[in-house]
């Protein structure tokens, strides 16, 4: 009994030892995987400027989701809003403050098709579905005039891993393809109609280049990397759009609700990239919950500013798009709304 | 006091660890029981032979996984047992003690490499090799599935299956093969009628051990057996296991049942080995009372 007491006030005296002689405090944080190398730009670099360290796990966003709900953590990450379910368990009401937009490109291994290949949804869901199963297809061929198609058999790749990415590509698709939303529906893992597995981005980039006729769905940064050709999709507008960084940020250039919660898959904006997602960081509204100081609102508060402005000039290196003008907007009111104990931290 | 403390304990730690890790043996049973009783509740038996995983509504069976999983293992058991059996009787008999003992080691080393590598190598020697033997047979040419997955691991419990044969027919007793010899029995003669007999329970047991470690690999057979969550429809087919199953899905499992069923192939998993090991040990304990 005595023992274990001496051994607590051990790791007491331990932990507050380790505070102390970090002089400055470690904001936490956790979740979304999909933005870590970002967020890990992000915050050495504030370190640097400010000496105020970030310690970020990316554990996924279930998981981010988790530990704000659980108040472990200063910010939760998440690349999916979180459901009215989950907004319910929270004690204090959680913003979501949208960092940055990353898209689902797809792409493909057909010999002689180059980057650009034109799709329209419908014929995207159909191949995804098994329909249409040769590169020579009529619906294909006519989308892509001046292009001689190999009579070859088309080979779909997707993620065996549950992931945010296959989210928000069945998201997709079950938005323009009835069909698919009846046969497969959307989810982080869901019941694939035909194709080969990859377990994460990598596995799915590896079958891609190592399976003649592959067509498959991997994050924006694995395309470029391996510099894979990557299909244009046609958006709600009608025209075919190529993800871009450009055309990956425009998507958000649309009515975004007060509270960021709503996917900008299957955007309306004009020049948007339809498979565009954004990532959010989830607060608290009120910051004086569970004995946090206000030096700690504080910085957060400070860090979050950061992130919706200056930190985006970091994202384009890193094949993330920036938030546009609209969305930072939206952010700076959500930021402004962040009170001590009833009042605005920020002036 | 003073002259049994040392004994007592050693007696005591022994005793600590032995029945430390039957406890950790059972809990594991236990917490994997518990974690899957939501999934329990909702499918019962019925879970054992559902061939539907579908996430999205929430409707799960195991049998793709266990038929995937039996698949793979059995198939790269049969694969195997040719190679243990000639390099286990050839490093037991024939090779020169010179040539034996760097020869073990080196089939021994097989075990070592981690099973990442194993994926990867397979991934691109294998893969390919395999794709070009299904286009001269006229099977779908995906280079995944089934058969890649089931020679990944042939070669992966390999090493135990050969080093058990090997061990098992080195401990023929000299006596025997001399008598067998003194009759007249040519070297052939001696381990088909003496070795391979007098080992026999043994070497079954060491198979079966080596399809124990068959059955929970993970990381190699993701990498290759293309992980569709569905019936295969034939031995070229793409198919999934319960470890690579549970290793793909369980980080984003969100919903409380996906997570449980998930929860209950590894039950199954834990089950199905344990009665493979439990075999192989009842095999073990009839030989050493012959």
């Amino acid at each position: 009994m005595k023992k274990g007491l001496l051994m607590g006030l051990w790791g007491f005296l331990w932990l507050l030892g380790g505070v102390v002689l970090a002089g400055k405090l470690t904001l936490l944080g956790a979740g979304a995987t999909f933005p870590y190398p970002l967020y890990s730009k992000w915050f050495h670099v504030y370190y640097q400027k400010t000496g105020v360290k970030v310690n970020y796990q990316s554990i996924g966003s279930g998981g981010g989701i988790r530990q704000i709900l659980a108040r472990t953590v200063d910010f939760g990450a998440t690349d999916a809003p979180m459901s009215e379910d989950e907004m319910a368990k929270a004690r204090g009401k959680i913003l979501h403050l949208p960092m940055a937009i990353g898209a689902v490109v797809i792409s493909y291994n057909v010999p002689g098709v180059p980057s650009g290949l034109k799709l329209t949804p419908q014929v995207l869901a159909d191949i995804f579905l098994g329909k249409i199963r040769k590169w020579n297809d009529p619906r294909i061929v006519e989308l892509n005039p001046g292009i001689k198609f190999p009579k070859l058999p088309i080979v779909v790749v997707h993620r065996s891993d549950g992931s945010g990415t296959t989210f928000n590509f069945t998201y997709y698709l079950a938005q323009v393809s009835p069909e698919w939303r009846k046969r497969v529906g959307y989810g982080k893992a869901v019941r694939w109609p035909t194709g080969i597995g990859g377990k994460g981005n990598e596995g799915v980039t590896g079958y891609l280049k190592q399976f003649p006729g592959a067509i498959g769905y991997i994050e924006l940064a694995y395309a470029h990397q391996n510099k894979l050709p990557v299909a244009a999709l046609q958006n709600k507008a009608g025209k075919f759009i190529r993800p871009t960084l450009e055309s990956i940020s425009a998507a958000a250039r649309t009515n975004i609700p007060p509270d960021t919660r709503t996917l900008i898959v299957n955007t309306d904006a004009p020049d948007g990239y339809p498979l565009s997602a954004m990532t959010w960081i989830l607060v608290y509204q009120e910051q004086a919950y569970g004995g946090r100081s206000f030096e700690r609102a504080r910085a957060l508060v400070d860090l979050l500013w950061w992130c919706v402005h200056e930190a985006q000039n970091y994202n384009e290196a890193l094949f993330y798009a920036r938030i546009p003008e609209n969305v930072v907007r939206i952010n700076e009111k959500l930021i402004r709304s962040i009170t001590y104990q009833g009042k605005p931290i920020l002036r | 006091m003073r002259t049994r403390d040392p004994d007592q304990v050693f007696r005591f730690v022994c005793w600590g660890l032995a029945v430390g890790l039957v406890v950790l043996v059972v809990g594991i049973g236990l917490t994997l029981l518990a974690g899957s009783l939501p999934s329990l509740k909702t499918f019962g038996i019925r879970f054992l032979w559902g061939r539907v995983w579908d996430p999205v509504n929430e409707e799960f069976g195991a049998l793709p996984f266990v038929v995937g999983t039996l698949a793979t293992s059995i198939l790269a058991l049969l694969i195997t047992i040719p190679f243990a059996l000639s390099s286990g009787i050839f490093l037991a008999e024939y090779a020169p003690p010179k040539i034996a003992g760097p020869l073990s080691s080196l089939v021994e080393l097989l075990a070592g490499i981690p099973s990442v590598i194993y994926g990867l190598w397979a991934l691109f020697y294998l893969v390919p090799l395999v794709r070009w033997f299904e286009m001269k047979v006229g099977a779908p040419p995906f280079g995944l599935g089934l058969p890649t997955a089931s020679l990944v691991l042939a070669i992966m419990i390999l090493p135990y299956a050969a080093s058990i044969t090997r061990e098992v027919l080195k401990m023929v007793p000299h006596e025997l093969k001399e008598a067998a010899y003194g009759l007249g029995a040519t070297k052939w003669e001696v381990i088909r009628r003496v070795c391979l007999p007098y080992g026999l329970s043994g070497i079954v047991a060491g198979f079966l051990l080596s399809l124990g470690r068959a059955l929970g690999e993970t990381m190699a057979v993701t990498m290759v057996i293309g992980n569709r969550s569905e019936m295969p429809q034939s031995p070229w087919d793409l198919a999934n296991t319960m470890a690579s199953v549970i290793a793909n899905e369980f980080t984003e499992a969100s919903k409380d049942l996906h997570l449980s069923a998930l929860i209950e192939i590894g039950f199954l998993l834990f089950l199905i080995t344990l009665i493979v090991n439990t075999v192989a040990r009842i095999i073990i304990v009839r030989l050493e009372v012959r």
